[in-house]
Parts: structure tokens; sequence; C-alpha cells
């Protein structure tokens, strides 16, 4: 290609590429909207693998994300340090899971971190409520809420322990061909 | 309730005892055995662990509790409390493979797969709550490695270094799609690449390769970097991004899907006309034939595509039929056996074969595509099991979370809670039989407007059918000098207007019906339409085809005539489109906010104008063979819908308010595409050039009995020069001239595929029910167990807090 980028190495952008479903342009456009969150914070040139990370509350202001109920909780699914800070690796990551080429086994997991809200690896009834409360904002009654958390478990539950384990979410996932193109975010 | 313990040290007979669980309570002693065992084993760590409960329970012990069993505490003790596992109990449950995120199948690389999920349920298993972290990503690292000891940072080495060596010895394709699909975080993904490519770098510098392995070696890399190059360019050529990505957030998927169809069709548009383009219209425009008159430019032309169109490349009768010859004086003709007179050499290009195996390619490849595409799209969107799980499928798949506006995301959750009180609704209340003559009156209801629907368009096809002869007849009468005339307009004007009114006729009558759900409402809407336009197109071919082209008579060019007849159709379409989305959208929303003072906006009916382009495809799919240059004028409409689409949709539309499934329907649309449409204009043309008599004194195939001789003849000069290609001749006469055979022979192999197709599937459906069961006793096992073994830590505890177990130790716990 014509301009000779200097924001990363070619083995960084190969790296890139192999890993993720972005192509070099994609992740050069990726960086400077990493870049736009946090200017002060985040270096234009990354050959030497800087470690920076751009705070959660900077993050969630993205247009992708802000008025996303679940925000919160798909960046501290991505988040090494597990308080919902980006470093740019991680940014690339959420992207790529998010975007169309992403295999449905693959966003399944995120999908089943995003909604386990006690992080316990089980999306149990309270999960549940917490789903339907950020999905409805708070507009079915409590009674409403409770019984569409146990129809629910009661329908998606296989091996029966009352709440749904990865397994379980999979196996429901699977039946539902709406998935690949709703838990997608364009960039 | 102790049992008597059975013991059994000998390890191979426990396994023994486990595979048959016919024998369960043989089964289940055993392994008690084993847990009585471990707790006399550990009785330091127990002690120890105590200290730690505390924290633990508080943490996640809650969760593990679940509502039928705090009930039943709560009935007994008038109190919700936790129950107490004991932290042996607990870190066998933490370790329970179920706690792992991320399976994966995949034959060639479950092996190592599996490796990584080693890795991963060891690092996950519970530390101590001082080392717990609160990321929720898997890592190969770990939490801080609060069990790691020598041992097992020296096993979880070899499994990276195992599955380091395994990534390196994949092909790239391979490596790419396993690093890609891995739930890892990026930077342990490309430090896994980089030990995997620098390994098999050092192997293959220090390895003694000859020269040209190696050579092929940076062959390869090189390869990789182009393709990488390419998929970037291809990548910066995503047209309309930015434009999708508005829509998207505005509307959410449905809407997008619309217009993500239209690129699509688009993209085929860009290959038929490139293909022809290259191929037919390049080299006729750089040797023109000798023209007879020709007339000058007016604006009518665009319109009806006669006059200065009518000699121009861009219809059948421009093209010769001659083989082109460059530095060459002379030209043969096909259909003379003489053989060349006076000019060798020099490029030469046979123009009829060149027509008539470009469209033939172009329909192939096309088919292809299509079908490949369609299949592609079945596979992810139609499942084979027939369970239900709708209510835990709407809660977590239906937020679109393409949607960024603030009014939409807001418009999106009324409309989901709407939808789940509607589910919860019918749940509760299973809605019984209705009364039989509610249910009469339905049917009746339904059998009415259908009649009214097929009626209304069996009297169109009437019309369509006596205009269109009408019309021709006055055309031929007074206007057969000219090929240019207003009046030629009239048939595809009152072809659209059926095309525009009658859907709207459709819809009013499917008001008057009641229906179960959206969905049945959508496809009954759709597949009306669908028999609207298939029985139009059917009766206008049978014009073209059996009228026009059985007995052309004063027609110079009945190809051309064609040819331009489907151009007139395709513009007056598009003409009438943008009347509609005037007319349809922005007036009617003028007309509804000021004068009905209403305050929604107009809905954008997705099925509707998806079957429009269906329809203008078809269109110009009929026309490739009659107009070479039809795709460029799809792809120049195409472009101009599309702005004004989106115009009319941000201004005047609102999102729509039921769920629209949009893989199904995307999938429905694609079928859509390749079934009616794509199949009825590859019939035509087929039936075209098999059967019909092409025109004598303008075309490629003048002179010739059918378009196919051109190949016939083309095969029997091939086989005059070169006698080794005989089997070609007799491959063609036995079964391509016999037309039965040919239909039978390919009929016959389709049904045995589709035969052996839905055997397979049927065996899968039977797998995946017993696969159901399973999983539900396996559950029944890993409850009984975790029971069995909390009461066993419980015996062995020396006082248990308020809890009375023993009697109610049934599989209610847990």
């Amino acid at each position: 290609m014509g301009n000779k980028q200097t924001i990363f190495t070619d083995e960084q952008l190969d790296a890139y590429q192999d890993c993720t479903f972005f192509t070099r342009k994609e992740i050069l456009r990726l960086h400077g909207r990493y870049h736009e969150l946090a200017p002060h914070l985040v270096p234009l040139d990354y050959t030497n693998d800087p470690d920076v990370k751009v705070p959660l509350p900077l993050i969630v202001n993205m247009p992708e994300l802000k008025e996303n109920p679940f925000r919160d909780q798909i960046v501290q699914a991505f988040s090494e340090d597990g308080l919902g800070n980006l470093s740019f690796n991680d940014f690339v990551d959420m992207f790529s899971v998010l975007s169309e080429m992403a295999p449905r086994e693959l966003k399944a997991i995120y999908a089943f971190k995003v909604y386990d809200f006690n992080v316990d690896n089980f999306i149990c009834k309270e999960d549940l409520e917490k789903t339907l409360n950020k999905l409805t904002k708070e507009d079915l009654t409590p009674e409403e809420v409770s019984l569409v958390c146990e129809k629910s478990i009661e329908e998606a539950d296989l091996d029966g322990d009352n709440k749904l384990s990865f397994a379980d979410f999979e196996n429901m996932i699977s039946r539902a061909p709406d998935f690949l193109s709703t838990f997608h975010i364009r960039i | 309730m102790a049992r008597s313990v059975n013991f059994n040290p000998d390890s191979h007979h426990l396994e023994a005892e486990m595979e048959s669980p016919i024998d369960e309570a043989a089964v289940h002693d055993s392994f008690s055995h084993l847990i009585e065992e471990q707790v006399q084993g550990f009785p330091n760590a127990l002690e120890m662990d105590q200290l730690e409960l505390d924290d633990e329970a508080r943490d996640d012990v809650g969760y593990l509790v679940n509502p039928v069993m705090r009930q039943e505490e709560c009935h007994q003790q008038g109190d919700p409390h936790i129950e107490h596992w004991s932290s042996a109990t607990l870190r066998i449950l933490s370790s329970m493979p179920s706690r792992t995120i991320g399976r994966s199948r995949g034959a060639i690389i479950s092996q190592y797969y599996n490796r990584t999920m080693q890795l991963r349920r060891r690092r996950q298993s519970r530390p101590s709550i001082r080392d717990f972290s609160h990321s929720s990503r898997p890592s190969i690292r770990g939490y801080g490695g609060v069990e790691s000891d020598l041992g097992d940072l020296h096993e979880e080495e070899t499994k990276r270094e195992r599955l380091v060596n395994n990534l390196q010895n994949l092909s790239v394709s391979d490596r790419v799609r396993m690093l890609r699909a891995m739930p890892l975080s990026v930077s342990e993904k490309t430090e896994l690449r980089h030990l995997a490519l620098w390994h098999k770098e050092r192997s293959f510098s220090r390895s003694n390769i000859p020269c040209c392995s190696q050579f092929k070696y940076y062959l390869i890399i090189a390869a990789r970097q182009t393709w990488y190059s390419w998929l970037s360019l291809l990548s910066s050529l995503q047209l309309w991004q930015t434009a999708l990505k508005t829509v998207s957030g505005r509307f959410g998927t449905g809407v997008l899907s619309y217009f993500v169809f239209l690129r699509t069709l688009l993209f085929f548009n860009i290959f038929l006309f490139s293909v022809t383009g290259l191929f037919l219209v390049l080299p006729q425009a750089v040797f023109p034939p000798v023209l007879s008159n020709t007339t000058g430019l007016s604006g009518l032309e665009l319109l009806t595509g006669g006059g200065y169109f009518t000699e121009s490349v861009m219809f059948y009768g421009y093209y010769t039929n001659v083989t082109l010859k460059k530095d060459c004086v002379s030209k043969e003709s096909i259909s003379s056996t003489l053989s060349e007179v006076g000019c060798h050499g020099g490029l030469s290009y046979n123009m009829p074969l060149a027509y008539f195996f470009t469209i033939g390619g172009t329909f192939f490849v096309t088919c292809i595509i299509l079908v490949y595409t369609m299949s592609k799209l079945f596979g992810q969107s139609f499942r084979i099991d027939k369970s239900q799980s709708i209510l835990a499928m709407k809660v977590f798949c239906s937020w679109d979370f393409k949607v960024i506006k603030k009014t939409s995301v807001k418009l999106q959750s009324e409309n989901i809670s709407t939808l789940l009180k509607e589910l919860l609704a019918e749940i509760s209340h299973k809605k019984g039989e209705a009364p039989i003559r509610q249910r009469l009156g339905r049917i009746s209801m339904h059998l009415l407007a259908w009649s009214m629907c097929v009626g209304s368009i069996l009297a169109c096809v009437f019309a369509v059918y006596y205009f269109s002869e009408y019309m021709y007849e006055e055309f031929r009468a007074k206007y057969s000098k000219s090929s240019d005339s207003p009046s030629l307009l009239a048939l595809p004007v009152v072809v659209s207007s059926i095309n525009l009114l009658l859907p709207g006729f459709f819809n009013i009558v499917a008001s008057m019906e009641k229906y179960d759900s959206p969905s049945v409402r959508t496809y009954v809407s759709i597949s009306r339409n669908l028999m609207l336009k298939v029985s139009v197109l059917g009766i206008l071919c049978y014009h073209w085809l059996g009228r026009i082209a059985a007995n052309p008579q004063s027609l110079v060019c009945w190809e051309t005539f064609v040819g331009q007849e489907l151009y007139r159709f395709l513009v007056m379409d598009f003409i009438f489109t943008v009347l509609d989305t005037f007319f349809g959208e922005f007036l009617w929303r003028l007309f509804s906010q000021k004068l009905l003072k209403r305050r929604r906006k107009p809905v954008f009916d997705i099925a509707r104008n998806v079957l429009e382009m269906i329809y203008g495809q078809t269109l110009a799919w009929m026309g490739l063979l009659f107009t070479p240059l039809l795709p460029a004028v799809q792809i120049i409409k195409l472009i101009c819908l599309f702005y004004m689409k989106k115009t009319s949709l941000m201004m005047n539309c609102q999102v729509p308010r039921k769920p629209w499934r949009a893989s199904q329907m995307t999938t429905i649309f694609i079928t859509l595409l390749c079934f009616p449409s794509f199949l009825g204009a590859a019939v035509c043309v087929t039936c075209t050039m098999w059967s019909i008599k092409p025109s004598q004194s303008c075309g490629p195939f003048r002179g010739l009995q059918t378009m196919i001789q051109s190949g016939k003849l083309w095969v029997k000069q091939l086989e005059s020069a070169n006698s080794n290609l005989a089997w070609l001749t007799w491959v063609h006469t036995y079964l391509v001239e016999n037309p039965v055979i040919f239909l039978f022979l390919t009929a016959m192999i389709f049904f045995i595929v589709i035969y052996f197709h839905t055997q397979v599937v049927d065996g899968q459906r039977k797998i995946i029910t017993l696969l159901q069961h399973q999983i539900e006793n396996e559950g029944k096992d890993k409850k009984f167990l975790i029971t069995k073994l909390q009461a066993i830590h419980e015996q062995s505890r020396p006082l248990s807090s308020q809890r009375i177990r023993g009697t109610s130790e049934d599989s209610s716990y847990y």
C-alpha cells in the first residue's frame, strides 16, 4: 500500500491479522478510535508495545457502547485486569469477537460472560433478573420478571441444576439463528 | 443414611463398575469409598480450610443454592440460610469441568484444544480469596498461581509447549483459523503465534532442506503477504460501510438486511457486467460492424431503448456472427466450412462462440455462487431439532447490539418488554381450542381472502395477456418502420402499476384476517406477492418467447426487440419505485402526521421492498442474453436505489414495532433469489438457446437453426481438426442432443443425493434426542454425587450447625 505507517511494525500487524478478524487497515482504524478515546494517554507509536490502559468510563462513552445496557459487562468481559480497563489488545479483541466474522462458539463464550453478572460461571436466577431489568429498563413488574426468569431457566436448563451452565447456554444459543446477527457491533 | 461401603480398592474394577450404570448401587458405593479415602487422607486440609470457608462461603456459596432448596429451608427454618458446603466439597465442585468456559469441537484439532481447556481448568480452580482476581477472562498464566508449585508449573509449560507444537504443525489457514477461534486474549494468542512461527522457522533453517523446498517456503510467505494486501484492498472497498452503520444504528438488523441484500445484488451485477463487458462488449466495440442506418439521438431512447440504441453495443443485433481477426482483412463466418483464406497469425476471436460461452458461463457461475450462499445460510438458520426454548432465546438473543441511537434503543427496550409480556401471557394462559364457530369463521375468512387475492392475480394475468397482444399488433401495424415510439411504454407502465397497486390491495385484504403470529402474516404476504410476480413474469415470457419469437414476421431483429422490452421494463420499474418512495413514504408521512394527526411515521416494509429488488434482478438476468449491457443499467439503478431508499428511510420511517427475524428472512430471500428468480431466468434463457430460431439477419447466431448450434459446430470443427476429441462429440450426441436422457440423469442424481441427505438428517435428529436424555441423566448423577459427598463430609465434621440434614436427603437437594 502507499503510505508507510509508523504506528505498528509489520510483524505486529501480521500478528493482529492472524489472531483477530480484522485486516491491517481496520487495525489502524481501530487504533485511531482507541487514540480518540484518550488522546493524552494513548501513544501514537505502538512499535514497542506500551503498557497503556484506557479506563472504563472513557470506553463506555464510545458511541457504539454508550446506549447499550450491557456496556459495563461487555467491557469487563474483555478486560485483562478485571476492572474494566482495556489495553489496545483487549480493545481489538472486543471488537473482533463482536464483529461479523466471529464464529458462533466464540461469541457464545463471551456472551455467557456478559450475562454472568456475578462471575461464577453460571447464569443463575439473579443474573437473569439483572439481565431482564437492563433489557426492559425496569418496565416489567417484579412478578413478571421472576416468572420470565423461572420459565427461561426451565426451558434452557438441561442438567437440572436450576441454573444455566455454559453448556446449557450454548445449546440454547445454537437454536437461535438470530444470535449471530444481534450479538454484533459495527465499528 | 450411611450405606454399607463396599471396599473395592482395585481401580480397574472401579472403572469397570462406573461404566456399567445398570448396577448403580455398586457404582455409587465405590465412589463414596473414594471420597472416604480422600477425607481420611487429608484431615489437616479440612481444618486449615475451615478458616477460609467463611470467606468463600459468603462469596459464592450463595449461588450454589437453588431456589427450591432455599424455599425448603425457609419453610423449615423460617429464615433463609446459606447452606454450608464443606471446603473439600467446594474444591471438588469448583474443579468440575462444567466450570470451564469455552468448549470447542473440531476433528483435527480437538486434541490440543482439550489441552488448552485443561490449562484453563487448572488456572480457574478456586484459589483463596486473597489471590482471587476479578478478571473473567481465561488466561494461560492464571490468577497469580496460588496452586503452582514447581511440579504444576512444569506441567503447565509442557502443555503450552504441546499446544505450540501442534500449532506449528498445522497449515497456515488452519493455524489462523484456530488462533482466531480461541477464546484467549489477543496478547496470549500473539505470543503463541510468535512461538509457533519461530519454532517453525528454526526447524526450517536448521534442517538441510533442498533449495527448492526452501524456495517453496519463501513462495508461501510471499503468497501470504499478497493475500493479506488483497484482503486489505477488498476491505477498503467496503462499500457504504458508514451508511450501513448509520442505518443499523438507528433501525436495527431487520432494515439493515434489506440494504445488505441490495449490496449483494450490486456485487452480482458488477460481476456480470465485468464478464460480459470484457468478453463481449469490448471486442465488439473495438471491431464495429458496418451499420445499415443510424438514427439520431433523441431523449426517448433512455426510456424505450430504441432509436439510437438499437444499433449499438447494447443490444443483441449489433453483434456480428463472424470471427473477428486482428491484422486480417478477410473474415470467415462460422457456418462456412472453407478453410481459412489468406491470413494466418494475429489474434482471432470467435464472436458467436464467445457470446454463447460467456452467457452460459456467467449463468453457471452465478448458479454456483447462489447455491453455495443459500446452503451456507440454511445451515446457520435452520436447526433440525424441534425443541422449543422461546422465552430463554428471546431474553438472550433479542437485544440488537448494533442499535446505538438513543431513541431507537429506548424503542427497542419497549418492544422487548411488550414481546416478553405477550409471550408470558401466551404461556401462562395456554389458549385452549377456540370454539368451533370462531375457528370456522376464521377459516372462512382466510378462504375468502385467498380467493380474492388469487382472483385478482388471475384477472391481472388475463389483462396483461390481452393487452400485450393488442399493443404488439398495434405496434406492428402502425410503427413497424421505426423501432421507437412512446406507445411501447404502455405495457411496462401497466405491468409496473400492477406490481405497485396489487400488494397494497393484498395488505388491505390481510388486515381483515386474523393470524396466529406476525411471522405467519409475513410469510403469507410474501407468498401472495411472489405469486403475483411469478405469474406476471410468466405471462410476459410467453408473450416474448412464445409469441414474438415464434413468428417475428415484420420485425427485423426480434432479439433486439425483446432486449429493448426488458430494458423498458427495468427502467419503468425504477421510475415507479422512485414514485412509490416519494408518494408512499414521503407524502404519506406528511399526510398521516399533518392531516390524520398520527404520531407514528410509516414503517419500512422490508418484505415488499426485497421482493421488488428480486423482481428487478430477474428481469436483468432474463435480459442478459439479449442485452449484454443490461447489468450496467441494473448497477446504476441499484446505486440510485440505495441512496434514495436510505434518505427516505431516515426522513420518513420509524423503527419497526414487530420483531423481524433477520437471519431467517435473509435465508428466505436468498432462496427466493435462487429458486423462482434465477431458476426461472435460467430456464427461459436455456429454452431460448435450445429451441428458438434466431433471426436471420442480425446477431451473432444469424443463419443457424438454434443458438446452441454454434457450440455444436465448434465441437465438430474441433473434432475434424483433432481426432482425439471424438469422444466429445459422442458425449455431446448422446447426452446433450437427447435432452430427455440428460434431464433424467441429472434429476436422478439430484434425487439420490437429496435422499441420502434426508436420511442423514433423520439420523442426526435421533442422536440429538438421545444426547438430551443422556445430559438429563448426567445431571441427576451429578446431583446425587454432590449430595453424597456433602453428606459424607458432614458426617466426618465434628459438629454441624443448626442443619437437620439426615432426613431430607432426597434429590430435591441442590
